[in-house]
């Protein structure tokens, strides 16, 4: 029988594997912004996982939640990412730099 | 059965994210995050949330891996030079993560429910319902405002994505409405008087 223990062990399979990513790809900011989908999509599995095993329809709202969230950030990021390809002709992260930060 | 769903979906959700990662090519990333997705809206549907299954594969693979897909195809970058550096930094993505994986073996292994956790949900699933109807009972009555919000950040979202990238080139001919109705005769044409026998 398939407990929660083997839910919990798949998302958090996936959120190391999206930290991994993070700072396997430190040059290229789309396989960065996949990254974050990933650790983002465990969260949710973990929070469906817990919905479901404890009996509380509250978790599935807050996925919905998080999958809007989610969604806002790619298209924002990826607008950035547009308008910086524009600019400098790069999307490495180290060139990311005009604001001398 | 329902074993061996599971471990097929763990699986090959695994494998997705880690090649989504590891992968060469930017494209291949995309098709195996699209993998990813489909896998965990699998794990859903087993886990009985089949609306949040629909959703992940209408937003997730419908509109956010295919807008991936159009922003890797539109940019014209040399992702081979990017990715050849990757061996030098496995080293340190290895330790960190595995640093982490071990905090949450550790976390894991102590977790247990806390006392009373039964009595206290907030909305107990309902059996007599579907899993879409007892959610769009609860979205639209007491977490209303919630939903607007998130509406209003998609809102805020379409905005500013549409104002980052929106630019006006100038080299191209556009057709300017007021120009041509506010076009008359005289402005159009001119006339010449030309003597006989002459021309201009």
């Amino acid at each position: 029988m398939i407990g929660i223990e083997h839910y919990l062990t798949v998302a958090a399979t996936l959120f190391v594997i999206g930290i991994f990513g993070l700072f396997l790809n430190r040059k290229n900011v789309i396989i960065l912004l996949m990254s974050i989908e990933l650790m983002l999509l465990a969260v949710n599995i973990n929070l469906v996982a817990f919905s479901s095993f404890l009996g509380d329809l509250v978790g599935q709202v807050f996925t919905l939640f998080v999958l809007t969230v989610a969604a806002a950030e790619a298209a924002i990021g990826l607008a950035i990412l547009v308008c910086f390809f524009r600019n400098r002709g790069s999307i490495a992260v180290e060139d990311i730099n005009m604001m001398k930060g | 059965m329902s074993v061996f769903a599971f471990y097929l979906f763990a699986i090959s959700a695994i494998t997705g994210g880690l090649f989504t990662v590891i992968s060469r090519q930017p494209v291949h990333s995309v098709l195996w995050l699209i993998l990813a997705f489909i896998s965990s809206a699998g794990l859903f549907v087993l886990l009985g949330a089949e609306f949040v299954a629909m959703l992940l594969v209408i937003v997730y693979v419908g509109a956010v891996a295919v807008l991936f897909l159009f922003v890797v195809m539109m940019l014209d970058v040399d992702f081979a030079a990017l990715k050849a550096e990757m061996a030098q930094y496995m080293p340190l993505a290895l330790l960190i993560g595995l640093v982490i994986l071990m905090q949450f073996v550790m976390a894991y292994g102590s977790w247990e429910s806390a006392h009373g956790a039964a009595e206290q949900l907030a909305q107990p699933i309902p059996t007599d319902r579907h899993n879409t109807e007892a959610l769009g009972l609860i979205i639209y009555d007491q977490y209303f405002l919630l939903f607007q919000l998130s509406g209003l950040i998609l809102l805020v979202a379409m905005i500013g994505a549409i104002t980052l990238t929106l630019r006006h080139r100038k080299d191209v001919k556009r057709q300017d409405v007021m120009l041509q109705m506010s076009r008359d005769p005289a402005k159009a044409m001119e006339l010449k008087d030309i003597k006989p026998g002459q021309g201009l």
